[in-house]
C-alpha cells in the first residue's frame, strides 16, 4: 500500500476548479516529484493533503489515515515545509526548534536536545542562537525544513522549496533534499523546474489544470519530447533542409523548424554543442551560432498538451 | 495494514517522541499550546524596537500631551490628572489590542500560521496564545499609564481594592478588542489592510465618549451615541472606582460589555480560524 494514496480529489474555489479529480500515489520512501505550472493544483493538492483545506470530493490517505476525518493523526505523521518560509523571525534559530518541540509535546530536554542536532544537521550550529530576522534566504530555507523535521514525521512535504532563493542557496536545498532521500524520507516535492524534479525525484508527476497528465521518470518524461534541441543561426545561403540533413545521425523525434531565421533541430539526448558543430562543419555549411537546449518544462507541456505551460493558460 | 516496516524513517519514529500527540484533546494540553503561543510573542515584544516603543512610548507620550495641552483648557469636576488617566487607560489599551489583527494577519502572509495549522495541537491555542500575550503587552502599557499618572497627581482615593478592579475592568476591555481584532486580521488579505481596517474606527470610538472630556460639552445627538459608547461605560466606572465616588451601574454595564465582547468575537474569530483551516 502507498504510503500516500489520494483518488479523485477535487477542489472549487469560487469558479475557478483548482483540481478536477486528482489521482496521486506515493510509496514509502521515494521522492515524488509534482510538476506543473502556476495555478496548476500543485499547492492546492499539498494543501488538502496536509489538512489545511478540505476538498469538495475525493479521498485521501496518509499511511492508512484518512486526512479528512481525522486531521490531528495526520498532523502528526507529517512534516510540512510551505513556498514561504515559515520561520519566526524574532526568535532565534533554536527557538523556533525548541517551539516545534514543545508544541509535539517532547519534554523541555527532549526539545533541546532535538534543536541541537537539527542545527548541526541543517549547518546552523553557529547561527542557532541568533535572531533568524539576520538569516540569509537559503537559511531560513533551511531552518524551515529543519522544523519540519522535528516531530520524525512519515511524509516531508515540500512545496517550492527553492523558489527564492539565489542559485547556490538552491544547490545547497538540493544536497539537503538529496541526504534526506538517501534515508528513505517519504517526500513530495512541488516544483515549476523540470531542472528541479529531474535531479531530486525518482518520479515525477506533470499537473495541469487539476489533473495528472503524465507520470514516470524524468528520462520517460524527456523521451516524450524527444530530448533536446539544437539552436543554429545559418548564415549566407545554409537551408534547413541541409543543417537537418547535416545533423541525421544525432536528430531526436521531431521534425527540424525554423523560428525567427534560426533553425531548430530537436537532437538526442546527450549531444552536445561540439558535436554539431563537428557535423556542420563536415558538411561545409556556414553557421554564425550553435547551441544546445535543454527541455524545459514548456517543452514537456507542449508534448503533453499541445498549449504553453503560461499563467494565462493555466491559472 | 500500515506499510510502516519499509520506511527507513520509520526505524527512527519506532523511538519518536510523538507518540503522545495522538492523545485526546485534552483541556490540559490546550492550556499548554496556548502557552507555548502565547511565549513565542512575549518572546519577541523586549526585541522588536516598534512595537516596545508603541507599547512603551506611546502611553507615556498620551498622559503628558493631555495634560500639559489640554489640562489647562478642559473643565472637569476635580484634578484633570484623576479625569484623564482612566481615560488614557480605556483609549492605550484598546488601541494596543490592534496588535492582535497586525501579527495575526503577519503570521499568515508569512505562512506561519499555516505551519502551526498543520502541527498536532489544538487550533484555538494558536488565537488564545496570542489575545493573552498581547493582554500581557497591554497590562505593561497600563502599568505605566498609572506610574505616570502618579507622578502627576493621579490617586487610588478608592483604596487600592477598588483601583485594582478598576484596572482589571480595562484590561478586560483590552482582552475583548484583540478578539475583535483577531478577526479583523483574520478577514484582511495583508499587513497593511490589518492595520488600516484595526486603527481607523477606533478614532470616533475612543473620541466619542467621556474618555477625555465630559459628556456634558458635546451636542445632544452625539452625547446621546457618546452616552451609549462602551467607552463611556468603562471610563465611568475606572474613574469612579479609583476616585472612590459612587459608580452606579457602570462597573456591571462595563464588565458586561467586556465579557459580552470576548464571547462573541471569541466564537467568530475561533469559527473563522477553523473555516479558513478547511
Amino acid at each position: 500500500m502507498p504510503l500516500i494514496e489520494a483518488s479523485g480529489l477535487v477542489k472549487n474555489y469560487g469558479e475557478t476548479l483548482a483540481l478536477a479529480g486528482l489521482d496521486l500515489e506515493v510509496e514509502a520512501g521515494m521522492v515524488l516529484g509534482m510538476l506543473g505550472p502556476n495555478g496548476a493544483g500543485k499547492t492546492t493538492t499539498v494543501r488538502i493533503l496536509t489538512t489545511l483545506l478540505k476538498p469538495d470530493a475525493g479521498t485521501a490517505f496518509i499511511d492508512g489515515i484518512d486526512v479528512v476525518a481525522e486531521p490531528r493523526r495526520i498532523r502528526s505523521r507529517i512534516g510540512l515545509t510551505g513556498q514561504y518560509a515559515a520561520v519566526d523571525e524574532r526568535l532565534t534559530a533554536r527557538e523556533n526548534l525548541d517551539l516545534i518541540g514543545r508544541f509535539f509535546r517532547l519534554s523541555s530536554s527532549e526539545a533541546a536536545g532535538r534543536a541541537n542536532e537539527l542545527l548541526d544537521r541543517f549547518r546552523l550550529d553557529e547561527a542557532g542562537d541568533r535572531l533568524v530576522k539576520g538569516f540569509s534566504g537559503g537559511m531560513r530555507r533551511r531552518l524551515d525544513i529543519a522544523m519540519s523535521l522535528v516531530a520524525r514525521p512519515k511524509v516531508l512535504f515540500l512545496d517550492e522549496p527553492t523558489t527564492g532563493l539565489d542559485p547556490r542557496s538552491r544547490l545547497d536545498m538540493w544536497d539537503l533534499i538529496d541526504e534526506l532521500q538517501r534515508e528513505g524520507m517519504t517526500t513530495l516535492l512541488t516544483t515549476q523546474y523540470l531542472e528541479e524534479a529531474d535531479r531530486l525525484a525518482d518520479e515525477i508527476v506533470v499537473i495541469d489544470h487539476g489533473l495528472v497528465i503524465a507520470r514516470g521518470t524524468a528520462a520517460e518524461l524527456k523521451a516524450l519530447i524527444g530530448g533536446s534541441k539544437a539552436v543554429i543561426e545559418p548564415s549566407g545561403a545554409t537551408t534547413l533542409t541541409e543543417v537537418a540533413d547535416a545533423l541525421a545521425s544525432v536528430r531526436g523525434g521531431a521534425e527540424p523548424t525554423s523560428e525567427g531565421g534560426a533553425i531548430m533541430v530537436p537532437v538526442r539526448l546527450g549531444t552536445t554543442t561540439p558535436d554539431v558543430v563537428r557535423l556542420l562543419d563536415a558538411a561545409a555549411l556556414a553557421v554564425v551560432d550553435v547551441a544546445i537546449t535543454s527541455p524545459t518544462l514548456d517543452d514537456v507541456f507542449l508534448a503533453l498538451t499541445g498549449h504553453a505551460s503560461d499563467a494565462e493558460v493555466s491559472a | 495494514m500500515n506499510p510502516r516496516d519499509k520506511v527507513a524513517s520509520d526505524e527512527r519514529s519506532a523511538t519518536a517522541p510523538s507518540a503522545g500527540v495522538d492523545a485526546p484533546n485534552s483541556v490540559m494540553w490546550a492550556i499548554r499550546d496556548s502557552w507555548n503561543e502565547a511565549t513565542r510573542h512575549l518572546r519577541s515584544i523586549p526585541r522588536s524596537p516598534e512595537l516596545l516603543m508603541f507599547t512603551v512610548l506611546q502611553p507615556v507620550m498620551f498622559v503628558l500631551l493631555f495634560y500639559y495641552v489640554f489640562g489647562g483648557a478642559i473643565q472637569v469636576p476635580g484634578s484633570y490628572a484623576q479625569f484623564l488617566v482612566p481615560g488614557i487607560l480605556a483609549q492605550t489599551v484598546v488601541f494596543g489590542s490592534s496588535f492582535t489583527g497586525v501579527g495575526l494577519a503577519e503570521d499568515m502572509s508569512k505562512g506561519f500560521v499555516d505551519r502551526l495549522r498543520s502541527l498536532p495541537i489544538n487550533q484555538s491555542a494558536v488565537l488564545v496564545g496570542r489575545t493573552l500575550s498581547d493582554l500581557a503587552r497591554n497590562s505593561l502599557g497600563a502599568l505605566i499609564i498609572i506610574v505616570i499618572g502618579f507622578a502627576l497627581g493621579f490617586r487610588f482615593n478608592g483604596g487600592v481594592v477598588d483601583g485594582v478592579v478598576a484596572t482589571l475592568l480595562f484590561l478586560a476591555f483590552a482582552y475583548a478588542f484583540s478578539w475583535i481584532q483577531a478577526l479583523v486580521g483574520l478577514s484582511v488579505s495583508s499587513v497593511e489592510a490589518a492595520n488600516s481596517a484595526g486603527f481607523i474606527w477606533m478614532f470616533p470610538l475612543t473620541f466619542v465618549s467621556s474618555a477625555f472630556v465630559p459628556t456634558e460639552s458635546m451636542p445632544g445627538w452625539l452625547r446621546q451615541i457618546a452616552d451609549a459608547n462602551p467607552f463611556t461605560q468603562v471610563t465611568n466606572a475606572g474613574r469612579a472606582l479609583y476616585a472612590g465616588t459612587d459608580p452606579g451601574n457602570s462597573v456591571w454595564i462595563a464588565a458586561l460589555w467586556a465579557l459580552g465582547i470576548t464571547v462573541v468575537f471569541a466564537y467568530l474569530a475561533t469559527s473563522k480560524f477553523k473555516r479558513t483551516s478547511h
